[in-house]
């Protein structure tokens, strides 16, 4: 039995490692901070987690399969300009319309109310699954280098975001907003369900951030599902050994598609989410490549393997968690906002150069060359 | 293949194809030019020659990025190692400005080269690191503004002086590839590089130090990117910030566009010599255009893609 638990330990060491200094770090962090462990200070950080929990999965999913998606900020982004134009919260019949270059590009009429909102969450998250499939395809049937590929296609996905938002701009239904960066209970008030979100059994979570929420349930319906089925277990095959997969009559080319997919959709859930928190579009290319390349610091402290084959997108969360104390740290203790870039990078670098510290044992040297 | 590619190495088909997709380019602009104002601009010597010039600072920064990822590796850090050198090159100006801040760029390489070579982490992330480290040395440097220092006299005349109505900062590229093809081509450096490209534990099994190989090569690569830091700087005569931000991803699309594979161990370089002129021409005729930022990231995106399904494509697995 502690032999089992044992062994799951070792074999899950990145995951554990990153939930540990998570728990460490975040508890410390709300030791320090004046209004610590309170649902204020929870729903902050899940609304700056959010975003890059997201992006951090979805950079997950690709990297299993051996591949990286440098595309995952565009995506994001790009479903963010989206989103502005599609949940604007107007009323039914209130004409949809996309402005690119001047031209007012009239695309109907839109449902109001919650239908309408929904078809619009619908939409988005369309789009960014849409995104995925085709970095999937311009890989698997391209035949091109996902890295070089995602690259590519990101750059087209930021072109269509400045297409969309040549300026920062458009507007998010300000209910929706709400509902979704606060609290549970708020959120219950502005959906009105169990009594406006004073129905006694409702109190003792009510004080539970959506983001939090949302992450969890994405996690869990998602993600779970997908890593057990086929699919989700090629996945890790090809990234493992992508001859041996095929030999083994894996679909290893579903698999890839699959996994790009996937990624496309959790950058979607994370743009959607990016434009509801700030009520605007943004084509923000600075911030999409931060994005892409803080998915993979998330990715790779969240216990993931960048060969493949290994880790989770449940470990990657706590990576992209981890990565966002560290920055919450530099609020509370005050550090001139000047070093902070500083001391981002030089925490990156310990946290990869520590885990690497078990070259050192390696004792056979043509082991380290895999 | 057949029989018109027979002819070819698989390694010249990209540099002739992306050859002969630069004459399209110029095609298309010159008439696009000749339509709406009547002038040829694309093909006048003057105009190709600055365009060059420009081109100049992507092409030392493809050099030393194509050197990376032929032993299949990759720097990221190259945007803040090019503005760091120009910054410290700069400030501290005087004869040493030059040296100090090639010196800062051999000094980045050798961390990145240490990190990847050693401690075996993957050169997407330690480079990745090691940029965020370099730009908050510079931010705190210089407190986030732009430095008020300026670019010495010499780099100066490195990077926009004329000899001959020649661009120096020409002289300075045709320089760093001739010393990149002889290594490449003439010196057992270049077949070693190759060599750990295609497989570094055959190459380490037949006797190549491939740890002090790929030191050397992240060493390189820097030094690189801080020469194209140097002479940016001359050429706007200041440093400032995110200046090597524009030039990350058009490198490494040049060198791929030029038929180095991404993973290493096969390319030429005068592939990347070709990827640098394909990219800087793409950019000057949208700008001609008056192409909007958006539709110019869209084409971007569109011809690498397109290149790359060319002759770019991987192997089918078979096994």
């Amino acid at each position: 039995m502690l032999d089992d638990v044992a062994i799951k330990v070792r074999q899950n060491v990145g995951i554990v490692t990153a939930v540990l200094l998570f728990s460490i770090l975040y508890v410390l962090y709300n030791l320090a901070h004046p209004r610590g462990f309170s649902s204020a200070v929870l729903v902050q950080n899940g609304n700056e987690i959010f975003a890059l929990a997201m992006v951090a999965m979805a950079q997950t999913v690709p990297v299993l399969a051996s591949g990286l998606d440098l595309s995952v900020g565009a995506v994001m982004t790009m479903v963010g300009c989206f989103a502005s134009y599609l949940l604007t919260g107007a009323a039914a019949g209130a004409p949809l319309h996309l402005d690119i270059f001047g031209l007012h590009l009239a695309l109907g009429t839109f449902p109001g109310g919650i239908t309408g909102i929904l078809l619009g969450i619908v939409l988005c998250l369309a789009i960014g699954t849409a995104a995925g499939f085709i970095n999937g395809c311009v890989v698997v049937y391209g035949r091109i280098q996902p890295i070089i590929a995602t690259l590519a296609t990101g750059a087209v996905y930021i072109g269509i975001a400045l297409f969309l938002r040549p300026t920062p701009g458009g507007k998010i239904d300000e209910d929706l907003n709400w509902a979704l960066t606060n609290s549970l209970g708020d959120f219950a008030a502005t959906v009105h369900i169990f009594d406006d979100g004073a129905a006694g059994w409702f109190a003792p979570i009510a004080w539970i951030p959506v983001p939090f929420v949302l992450i969890v349930l994405i996690a869990l319906l998602v993600w779970v599902p997908f890593r057990r089925s086929v699919l989700g277990r090629a996945v890790y095959a090809v990234g493992s050994a992508e001859g041996a997969a095929y030999m083994s009559g894996l679909p290893i080319d579903r698999a890839k598609i699959a996994a790009f997919t996937l990624a496309g959709f959790f950058a979607g859930c994370g743009g959607l989410f990016l434009a509801i928190q700030t009520s605007s579009g943004n084509a923000d290319i600075p911030q999409a490549g931060a994005y892409t390349l803080n998915s993979i610091a998330s990715v790779v402290i969240g216990g993931t393997s960048l060969l493949g084959g290994t880790g989770s997108a449940i470990g990657s969360i706590f990576g992209a968690m981890v990565l966002r104390v560290i920055s919450f740290f530099f609020r509370i203790f005050d550090i001139a906002p000047l070093l902070q870039p500083l001391f981002e990078g030089l925490i990156l670098l310990a946290a990869v150069s520590i885990g690497a510290l078990g070259v050192l044992r390696v004792k056979n040297t043509l082991e380290l060359f895999r | 293949m057949n029989s018109a590619s027979l002819s070819l190495s698989r390694d010249d088909r990209p540099i002739l194809i992306a050859a002969l997709f630069i004459l399209v380019i110029l095609a298309a602009g010159t008439v696009y030019t000749f339509a709406r104002f009547g002038s040829a601009p694309l093909l006048s010597p003057t105009y190709l020659l600055q365009q060059l010039q420009i081109g100049a600072f992507l092409g030392v920064v493809a050099a030393g990025m194509m050197i990376v990822i032929l032993i299949g590796q990759i720097d990221l850090s190259v945007p803040w190692t090019l503005a760091a050198a120009a910054m410290m090159a700069t400030s501290i100006g005087g004869p040493l400005a030059i040296p100090v801040g090639l010196a800062i760029g051999l000094l980045v390489g050798l961390v990145n080269g240490i990190g990847v070579a050693y401690l075996r982490v993957p050169s997407m992330i330690f480079t990745l690191g090691v940029n965020a480290v370099m730009r908050g040395l510079m931010v705190a440097h210089t407190g986030g503004y732009a430095p008020q220092t300026a670019a010495t006299d010499l780099m100066r005349t490195l990077a926009s002086d004329r000899t001959l109505g020649i661009p120096h900062a020409l002289f300075v590229w045709a320089a760093v590839s001739v010393l990149v093809v002889v290594m490449l081509q003439r010196t057992a450096l270049g077949r070693y590089i190759y060599a750990i490209g295609n497989k570094e534990a055959a190459a380490y099994l037949a006797g190549v130090d491939t740890r002090r190989v790929t030191v050397i090569c992240f060493v390189i690569c820097g030094g690189a990117a801080a020469l194209a830091g140097v002479l940016l700087a001359g050429y706007s005569t200041k440093a400032y910030q995110g200046m090597g931000d524009a030039y990350l991803l058009p490198a490494i699309a040049a060198v791929v566009i030029g038929g180095t594979n991404i993973l290493g161990g096969r390319g030429r370089y005068l592939g990347t010599l070709i990827g640098v002129v394909l990219i800087v021409l793409l950019n000057s005729v949208l700008s001609i255009m008056e192409m909007p930022e958006a539709g110019r990231q869209v084409i971007y995106g569109l011809v690498i893609i397109f290149m790359l399904l060319v002759y770019g494509r991987g192997e089918r697995v078979v096994s």
